[in-house]
């Protein structure tokens, strides 16, 4: 990265939103808490339009949740009067929490994704601001019979396209996998290959518990996916996939990275087992592929010798700088960072609240 | 019959309605608890958003009492107020 350049690290835990600024990624200069007391389960950094927006998924368990966004790096918060996410007067239902915030491609600079509790899915055109129910999903007949994972019954990944605006890519704890490729018109479930191993039939066309999904940045019809067991990958757009498990210790986990202009490089951080929610033998460990998943590398240089907290489906990040940071925040409030695609981290801040999101970017210096 | 309605909203709300711990709702009638959260709502929509969800149920950890009575135990947000009356907003003993 550039001298000019300022990366900014978004931390969103169980009780408040911090963000950290750093030229050379190894000193870091802290803000917060934002929004004290408040969940912050989902962060969205868009670089695009010439500024950096932080929007943010707040939650209070008190009252309820919402969307605010800062175009000055968390100086000052605007919410919406009316809310940015709202279900209208004939859904018959209140958002619960959002999940997830995804900025759009490059080609379509106004476009954020919203993936939330309930299951549903939301598009904005005016850059977080507003917000529209993807009604098509929301009448989905597969509805009543998805699911509740462990964290709620939601939409957690949102994977738009860069290229074509008709393909969108959604998961969803629990239903799996479901694709669009007509623009928000009709959804399909895309699960052929994943198993659900909790269900009576473990290949069922939907039901599926995906943790989270990612695209190749380069081959763009592979898709990555971190399964309620299994990691796979897809080749062919979301149609088919076959397990890439293989070398890593364990094939549960949450989180899935794929690098931000290199084809194949992909980075999970395994637990134990759906059972035995730990890093494997108390052993925190980052693996990367380079080849999309035919072998694993494993990266634990710098991460403590004993860990017994897990990292959530969005407690994980990578940046666009070269060569690419890669970020993780545990359960225990432990952030740790690598300026070098995972060789080596460091602990970058500690004994914060339990991290449930970790977003990562390079800005424009403030 | 006319006069207005206290509504005591609790300090976490406060800044949404400029630091104000009370906030008065004019009344000509009788009233449900919802219809003075309407006005409200309207007043004041993040402060409506705060205390009712799009269902336009009372949020879990939100209590409102009127005179000191738990409409829960009451009619809930169709429990009638009167000119004059306290509706007080507390949130319950909730998280950790």
């Amino acid at each position: 990265m550039s001298a000019a350049d300022t990366v900014l690290l978004a931390i969103g835990t169980k009780k408040g939103l911090w963000l950290a600024t750093s030229r050379n990624r190894t000193a870091w200069s802290f803000s917060g808490p934002h929004f004290l007391m408040h969940e912050i389960p989902s962060i969205g950094i868009d670089t695009r339009a010439g500024r950096t927006r932080i929007l943010v998924g707040v939650r209070s368990e008190h009252w309820g949740p919402t969307v605010a966004h800062s175009d000055d790096l968390g100086a000052t918060w605007v919410e919406p009067d009316h809310g940015a996410i709202r279900f209208g007067d004939t859904d018959d239902a209140a958002l619960e929490r959002i999940w997830q915030l995804q900025p759009d491609s490059a080609d379509r600079p106004s476009v954020v994704w919203a993936g939330c509790e309930p299951i549903s899915v939301w598009r904005s055109l005016d850059s977080g601001e507003h917000f529209e129910l993807e009604r098509a999903l929301w009448d989905h007949p597969h509805r009543s019979q998805w699911g509740a994972g462990f964290g709620g019954a939601a939409a957690h990944s949102v994977v738009p396209h860069p290229r074509d605006p008709h393909t969108v890519h959604v998961a969803m704890s629990t239903g799996g996998v479901y694709r669009t490729t007509d623009g928000g018109r009709t959804w399909q479930p895309r699960n052929a290959g994943i198993s659900a191993g909790f269900l009576p039939d473990p290949n069922p066309e939907f039901g599926q518990c995906v943790h989270k999904i990612a695209r190749d940045a380069v081959t763009e019809n592979r898709l990555y996916a971190q399964n309620h067991h299994g990691v796979y990958r897809s080749d062919d757009n979301g149609d088919t996939w076959k397990s890439i498990a293989d070398g890593l210790p364990s094939d549960f986990g949450f989180v899935m990275l794929t690098h931000p202009s290199r084809e194949g490089t992909v980075w999970v951080v395994p637990i134990e087992a759906d059972a035995e929610r730990i890093p494997p033998d108390g052993r925190l460990a980052v693996y990367r592929s380079e080849d999309a998943g035919n072998t694993w590398t494993r990266l634990d240089r710098g991460l403590p010798e004993r860990e017994y907290n897990v990292v959530l489906r969005d407690a994980a990040s990578v940046d666009t700088a070269d060569p690419v940071g890669v970020y993780f925040g545990t359960r225990g409030g432990a952030v740790y960072a690598s300026a070098d695609e995972g060789a080596t981290f460091t602990e970058v801040v500690g004994h914060l609240p339990d991290v449930l999101c970790v977003r990562a970017a390079v800005v424009a210096a403030p | 019959m006319t006069g207005a309605v206290s509504v005591r909203v609790p300090r976490a709300l406060a800044s949404i309605v400029g630091g104000e711990r009370t906030v008065d709702v004019a009344l000509d009638s009788v009233a449900t608890v919802a219809a003075v959260l309407d006005v409200l709502a309207e007043r004041y929509p993040v402060l409506g958003r705060r205390i009712r969800d799009e269902t336009g149920a009372l949020r879990r950890y939100v209590n409102v009492y009127v005179n000191g009575e738990d409409v829960r135990l009451l009619s809930g947000v169709s429990t009638e107020v009167a000119p004059g009356q306290e509706i007080q907003i507390l949130q319950s003993v909730a998280g950790g």
